[in-house]
């Protein structure tokens, strides 16, 4: 008997994750996005102790690539265990070779894949069926869920079905759309898995797994006498996987009610044109039809859930008699083919069943394709009725796109963007909220309480932004009385709530309110002053619209209740309040439930805070009479790039910036994905409340807040006195204190726009004022009445020349910080400890670096679009970037070095053969140009400039061929840059092979010693005892030593610097790595959010030191060339602790948190720690205190490089 | 000889017992301070407000940029419980009271009624043998009276006294206008013992880094006259027991304690700098000290020196003071 269903509100992540955890024993995981939820909930409930359908508990492993997770699974299907992996996108291809092999061993497993589009031109983090597609060919069954709920039953149904057929299988649902999308659902009763996983075929798949006791051998090698035969020999299995997949969901239904079908068809029985197509866009199909037909329309969809093996049979009879016109449509694109896969299979299958004369089908039906959706681009019921509305006319458009306009190749359809098919009887919303401020975890929340609370079904999606610091989120929630089809994004809403006042002058968020709709502003002005500070936008919308109006200081309220900054409660308060959607009593009391389960057990002043803040809100929220206002606004938006910037930059960039990149045709883009630099200059986010300000009496001029800064907003500048003639009044100014630069004028300047306020500055800063002690030579003051006058200082600091880059002392940071940065502004966390480095990086060598990028948060704050922060010099010289993929990053930089120096040896030869013509004093002096300093490169510019020139006069195909190479003869600093993920694991391979090439390439490592960009997972660099996502009771072994490892290669550059603990350390390392004739590796310590440290404060730098001075990081630089030359080749920077390992580990949540959960271990943990750094620090004291004599070195290049 | 005194009713083998340190919050300590013959122990400090303090940012450091990126929507596992209150405290009343024979007393340092109350009635069910309520403030708001803030303080005295069986200390700190009607209160109040005195660590400037610094110093010998002071004064007046503590650092200073009427000494800081066995050399200093002087227990020399039992009383009041000034020569 069917037990009494259970509805919770959860994602399509946490729904895959409840099946796969309780049908496996077994789990190779590794993170990557948006995948990696499901694994963190089985890591999690492991770690919990939770037990799955047989009363153990599933044994969890992190690998180091998702190719080593598949090879783990294989290992533990071939030796008899319910075995699993998550994953998405680039690690399903990287699993693609095991795969086949899986499948031919017939090894049942579920993997569970969030679909994510696959890089090309660019990388996306959001979804498609590139991905399954590309694995279509392994042989493994595939099936493909639509929603929340269809993720759940399809996880059990994929699970049951491999056990009965033994093949493998992939169950797949939309990346983010539906492996994030929050949906009440109808929970799985372990009765109704009981029922479906069959004891039996599990003992029978442990009998065929390898044992010595039952000795067999598989993997055979085999030649073309047999290979063919074995390879048909499953056929049989293949052939009958649909029916047993039928079965299981017969059997499901009769368990659950929920019947579904290989393919299923929804619309009217008699259509004439039915949508084929698979994926949570069937949900935005079906409801288009249903409403369509209701209209009079004729019309169906068949939703596709088997996809491997495809059934084209059971697909022709899912038709209805009468169709006339298919169109299937495929969520990627498959270039030069004949057609996406999809519409090929389903060709195929009607022309073999028509053909076989075992058709249902009256006649042969049209068959049109289109492409829909990628990466996640919106696919909605106008773009459904487009798709109607093109296979309806008399020459309707094939191998079509829709959702986007496709000016250069008009393949794409035309959509009425009024078309909807909201219900009246859902309720939509829509919140703008502050990353991390909470809006998004309060509106999750409010889901949940009318999804349990109330027999209302709901949905949230949520939409982030792609900058990590000062982003926008805007949640999307819908409930009503029915299941929510609607699997896209919300743009009638009726209640729009702005959780920051900042945003309503840049975004219009008021275009998707209904008439006669509900705006929730949170606001410092009151209900009477509101009014006349609304961008004039704002007012037309809310006159036009007859909106309700209401406000609410929700940021006093939050800090009058001890919230701080965090108005989530505030806000959701407010929004149930105003919607009505429970009474306001119950309301109130749901909440403060829900704050008691979520917050109890960080204990009462949490929950005291929070409860406070509930009963707090209702008094301050106000409504503003709209009818009784007039237009007085403050005028128009802000434009989201400033009008200045190049016409691509201000009409393409700036319009993705503003939000409706959407918008912007194919033409617009360029068809190799290529971009400009230097971009994020015209963005002015206006981000930070408080901004550092310089007062020049109290500095000492050290520039340690130039070198710190995350965002190159401090810059300094060493100038003659002259170029201050224009100066603004207000522009600071004082004689430079570095006796080199005597005479000159100094001046810090801040760009208050784009600054993010971290205060990383101000804490780094030794100066502290004469008389106020609490003042230093910075100090973080109200951002806003200063932006005015300080625009123009920056803008005039912009004016003032560089100094001259051979005149500067590169080795002294006071100096070297006036060089300027060509990496700014970017979209990294404000405080973040990685891109101070970058920036170094740039300073010193940008203006001939050419940057290999490993995948991750350097990847995204690096080249997210809109705008990138690699910047150029007046010369139009700065770093070359590009991301190729997360574990060939060392590789691909190798690929730059061997190109470039190819490139040279070829410009050099070609010079040679040439210098009769261009005379060869000049020719020598280049070939024997000296370009190891600043001087050089300088000279050495010129002289290609001047040979350039007299390229220009000769014809031959020689001077041709070397006038295109001639940049080359310049010298150019190869940089491959990562985090730890990618070098300690996933790359680790071609990292490794990369250094021992002894090839000219420099690595950072910025090393945050964990999966920052995927949310803070282990990685082998995670330091022992730290919690971590996959070690969520500790990291129990200690922390991978790469440098060690790269050391004893001999012939390898290696440093150790963390820049807050000492910032010349790094500079030193910097130089010296770049001047090695070889391979050099830093490894960077790099603090970071995940850390659990206030970033917020300023602290960062701090920690770094605090790390280098208990002994939890080295410093130590590891140079060949002193070996050369009879010394030790390493020295040990650091001095010996002065304090205890745990002194430092207790300021740092990551460990912290171990003696709040498990203080046992914590404190085991400690120990070991401080023996693992006493060992470290004994054994790299012994080691650069060695007595060495001079030693022959290999060679720190290979035969393979070139000569010169 | 026989040590044997009575401190908050217990019956204690002599009057050294070690007062709160960080040195017991390492069981191993704790038995080797038992074995170097102390005979009771009082646990380190639970700071309340150092608890709330962790749990906010624990909070904070868990809600840190989570819901803002849609790779990273957390940083931080979550876990399924976390440890916020004074459970490893609890748990190490347990390990001691299993280890050590002599008496537990535990020692809370609270900021809040209800942090005081819970957390005296846990420490009680932890098995602590008594509690010293540590109140350590600094009151710093010209707009609070003197008597405001005694009451204050006898509040958190009385509200603890209801809630718990076990005997209660009070640590004080001597600035009080009258400390003698302050000690009176507290004795009324319901306190079994009052511990004199409360040090306050006093902050340091870092001349290099021109930062105010806590600067935390081992007491000296210097420190013991103000409790000796007190002490001598209040012996006789009060129900519960007198407690000394700051600056006992040899035997020659227990007996001095003793003599003003002191039931207990606490040793700290001369166990932090001399270890240990500090402990059995007082003890055994004492003994030669006693039988030397033919003493034949503590209690015959417990008070003999008191403002009520000894030859000048007013060598312990004011005038004495003015009388030492005018004999001090350079």
């Amino acid at each position: 008997m069917k037990k009494t269903p259970v509805f919770k509100t959860i994602d399509g992540c946490e729904a895959a994750a409840y099946v796969a955890y309780r049908l496996n024993e077994s789990m190779a995981i590794y993170p990557i996005t948006p995948s990696s939820p499901i694994a963190e909930w089985c890591d999690q409930w492991a770690s919990e102790g939770k037990k799955n359908l047989w009363h153990t508990t599933p044994a969890i492993i992190e690998m180091q690539s998702e190719g080593g997770a598949v090879g783990a699974v294989h290992g533990m299907l071939q030796t008899g265990s319910l075995a699993t992996t998550f994953t998405a996108s680039q690690g399903l291809l990287l699993m693609i070779p095991n795969m086949f092999k899986i499948a031919g061993e017939l090894l049942p497993t579920v993997f569970h894949v969030t679909a994510r589009t696959v890089a090309t031109h660019a990388l996306s983090i959001f979804g498609d069926h590139g991905d399954i597609m590309a694995a279509r060919s392994t042989g493994w069954g595939m099936l493909g869920a639509a929603s929340v709920q269809e993720t759940m039953d399809f996880a059990l149904i994929s699970q049951a079905a491999a056990l009965r057929t033994r093949l493998p299988f992939i169950h797949f649902f939309d990346g983010f759309r539906t492996s994030h999308e929050v949906s009440k659902i109808e929970m799985l009763d372990e009765s109704v898995l009981r029922a479906l996983i069959d004891d039996k075929l599990i003992a029978e798949f442990r009998s065929r797994g390898m044992t010595p006791d039952r000795p067999v051998l598989r993997g055979t090698a085999q030649n073309p006498d047999v290979f063919f035969q074995g390879r048909e020999a499953a056929n049989p299995v293949y052939s009958s996987c649909p029916g047993v997949v039928q079965k299981v969901m017969d059997e499901f239904a009769e368990l659950t009610g929920r019947q579904y079908n290989l393919f299923e068809y929804f619309g009217a029985p008699d259509a004439e044109t039915v949508v084929v197509l698979m994926g949570s866009g069937c949900e935005a199909v079906h409801e288009t039809v249903e409403h369509l037909n209701r209209h009079g329309e004729n019309i169906g969809v068949v939703k596709v859930r088997l996809y491997r093996p495809f059934d084209g049979r059971r697909f022709v009879e899912a038709l209805p008699p009468f169709v006339r016109k298919v169109i299937v449509l495929d969520r990627t694109k498959e270039p030069g083919a004949t057609g996406e896969p999809l519409y090929q299979d389903c060709v195929t299958a009607i022309l073999e069943e028509v053909a076989a004369g075992s058709s249902n089908l009256k006649a042969i039906p049209t068959v049109l394709t289109g492409r829909y959706g990628l990466s996640s681009k919106e696919f909605t019921p106008a773009m459904v009725k487009a798709v109607f509305d093109n296979a309806k006319s008399a020459l309707p458009k094939n191998h079509f796109t829709v959702g986007i306009n496709d000016d250069v190749s008009h393949s794409s359809l035309p959509v009425d963007e009024n078309f909807s098919t909201e219900p009246a009887n859902v309720v939509r919303a829509l919140f703008y909220g502050l990353g991390a401020d909470g809006t998004v975890g309060a509106n999750k929340n409010s889901i949940k309480i009318i999804g349990e609370e109330t027999d209302n079904y709901a949905q949230g999606y949520f939409v982030y932004d792609s900058k990590k610091s000062g982003s926008m989120t805007v949640s999307h929630l819908r409930f009503g009385p029915k299941p929510i089809r609607s699997s896209y994004l919300i743009t009638s809403a009726n209640f729009v709530a702005c959780h920051l006042p900042g945003f309503l002058d840049r975004y219009e968020m008021l275009r998707s309110l209904v008439p006669g709709g509900t705006f929730l502003l949170n606001t410092p002005h009151s209900q009477a002053e509101i009014w006349a500070r609304l961008p004039s936008p704002v007012q037309v919308e809310l006159l036009a619209k007859k909106a309700k109006f209401f406000v609410i200081d929700a940021t006093k309220v939050a800090r009058e209740s001890g919230m701080g900054g965090r108005i989530n409660t505030i806000m959701q308060v407010c929004f149930f309040a105003l919607s009505g959607v429970l009474p306001k009593d119950e309301a109130v009391a749901a909440i403060k439930n829900s704050i008691k389960k979520t917050y109890g057990k960080k204990g009462e002043e949490v929950v005291k805070m929070n409860l406070q803040a509930v009963d707090n809100t209702l008094a301050h929220l106000h409504e503003v009479l709209v009818a009784n206002n007039k237009l007085n606004g403050t005028g128009p938006l802000l434009p989201p790039i400033s009008p200045d910037a190049p016409p691509f930059v201000r009409d393409i960039l700036g319009k993705i910036a503003s939000g409706f990149g959407d918008e912007l045709p194919v033409s617009a883009f360029p068809t190799d994905g290529t971009f400009p630099t230097a971009t994020t200059q015209f963005e002015k986010r206006n981000l930070a409340l408080d901004i550092p300000v310089w007062d020049e009496k109290t500095c000492i001029q050290c520039l340690k807040c130039v070198a710190i800064c995350p965002h190159a907003t401090i810059r300094a500048k060493v100038y003659d006195a002259a170029c201050l003639k224009d100066a603004p009044a207000a522009f600071k100014r004082t004689d430079s204190r570095v006796p080199e630069f005597k005479g000159l004028k100094f001046s810090l300047q801040v760009a208050a726009e784009d600054c993010t306020g971290c205060a990383l500055c101000v804490d780094v800063c030794p100066a502290k004022n004469k008389s106020e002690a609490k003042l230093k030579a910075i100090n973080m003051q109200p951002q806003a009445p200063l932006r005015a006058a300080e625009h123009d200082n920056w803008n005039f600091f912009l004016t003032l020349p560089e100094f001259d880059r051979r005149k500067i002392k590169n080795t002294a940071l006071r100096q070297q910080q006036i060089l300027q940065p060509l990496f700014e502004f970017s979209g990294a966390c404000a405080g973040c400890g990685e891109t101070p480095y970058v920036k170094m990086l740039s300073q010193l060598f940008g203006d001939r670096a050419v940057i290999a990028n490993a995948t991750g948060c350097s990847s995204i704050y690096g080249g997210n679009l809109p705008t990138t922060p690699y910047a150029t010099n007046k010369c139009g010289r700065g770093p070359t970037w590009c991301n190729s993929l997360f574990e060939d990053n060392a590789e691909f930089g190798l690929g730059f070095r061997v190109s470039i120096d190819k490139q040279n040896e070829l410009a050099k030869e070609l010079l040679k053969k040439l210098s009769p013509e261009l005379g060869d004093d000049f020719t020598m002096q280049i070939l024997l140009a000296d370009q190891s300093d600043e001087a050089g490169i300088y000279s050495q510019r010129e002289r290609v400039a001047t040979l350039k020139e007299k390229l220009k006069t000769l014809d031959s195909s020689d001077a041709q061929l070397l006038k295109s190479l001639a940049d080359q003869l310049v010298k150019k600093s190869v940089w491959i840059l990562g985090g730890d993920g990618w070098a300690y694991d996933i790359g680790y391979g071609g990292l490794d092979h990369v250094l021992a090439s002894g090839r000219k390439v420099n690595v950072l490592v910025m090393d945050t010693e964990v999966y920052s960009n995927t949310g803070g997972q282990m990685s082998k660099a995670t330091p022992r005892g730290a919690i971590a996502k996959f070690a969520a009771g500790g990291k129990p072994a200690g922390k991978k030593d790469l440098g060690l490892i790269a050391m004893s290669y001999g012939n390898i550059y290696v440093a150790s610097v963390a820049m807050g603990a000492k910032d010349e350390h790094t500079l030193k390392a910097f130089i010296e790595a770049e001047s090695f004739p070889g391979p050099s590796l830093i490894i960077a310590y790099s603090h970071c959010i995940a850390h659990g440290i206030a970033l917020d404060t300023g602290i960062g730098a701090r920690q770094q030191k605090l790390a280098v001075e208990s002994g939890q990081w080295l410093l130590y630089r590891y140079d060949p060339r002193r070996a050369e030359r009879g010394e030790n080749p390493l020295q040990l920077d650091s001095s010996a602790a002065k304090y205890k390992v745990k002194d430092f580990m207790l300021t740092e949540n990551r460990f912290k948190m171990l003696t709040k959960s498990k203080p046992d271990d914590a404190k085991k943990f400690f120990e070991q720690s401080q023996s693992d750094a006493e060992r470290r620090w004994k054994f790299y004291q012994f080691l650069s205190a060695r007595d060495t004599k001079p030693a022959s070195v290999p060679s720190p290049t290979t035969a393979a490089a070139p000569s010169a | 000889m026989d040590l044997t005194t009575n401190y908050l009713g217990l019956k204690l083998r002599s009057p050294l017992v070690v007062g709160a340190s960080p040195l017991s919050e390492n069981i191993d300590n704790l038995k080797r301070m038992e074995d170097a013959g102390a005979s009771a122990i009082v646990l380190h400090s639970l700071f309340e407000e150092q608890l709330r303090q962790e749990r906010l940012e624990l909070h904070r450091n868990l809600e840190q940029g989570t819901e803002s990126y849609a790779e990273a929507l957390s940083y931080f596992p979550e876990a399924g419980e976390y440890r916020l209150g004074p459970e490893e405290y609890l748990r190490h009343i347990g390990r001691a009271k299993k280890t050590l024979a002599v008496p537990v007393i535990a020692s809370l340092n609270g900021s809040s009624a209800g942090g005081w109350t819970e957390y005296a009635k846990q420490i009680q069910q932890a098995g602590a043998d008594a509690l010293e309520l540590n109140i350590y403030h600094i009151p710093t708001d010209p707009d609070q009276s003197g008597a405001d803030l005694e009451e204050n303080y006898l509040n958190i005295l009385r509200s603890v006294r209801t809630e718990v069986k076990i005997p209660v200390a009070v640590k004080l700190s001597p600035f009080f206008t009258n400390f003698a009607n302050v000690a009176k209160r507290f004795d009324a109040a319901g306190a079994n013992g009052l511990v004199l005195f409360n040090r306050f660590y006093q902050p340091d400037i870092d001349l290099e880094d021109l930062e105010v610094k806590p600067n935390i110093l081992l007491s000296t010998p210097m420190a013991m006259r103000l409790p000796l002071r007190w002490i001598a004064i209040l012996y006789g007046r009060l129900q519960g027991s007198l407690a000394a503590t700051s600056g006992i650092h040899r035997a020659g200073d227990v007996l001095k304690m003793l003599m003003a009427g002191a039931d207990v000494t606490m040793l700290c800081s001369a166990v932090i700098r001399h270890g240990f066995p500090q402990i059995a050399l007082i003890e055994s200093d004492l003994v030669q000290w006693l039988e030397e002087h033919d003493y034949e227990s503590v209690k015959q020399i417990k008070g003999s020196l008191s403002q009520k039992n000894c030859a000048e009383p007013t060598a312990f009041e004011r005038a004495q003071y003015m009388k030492a000034l005018s004999t001090y020569h350079l």
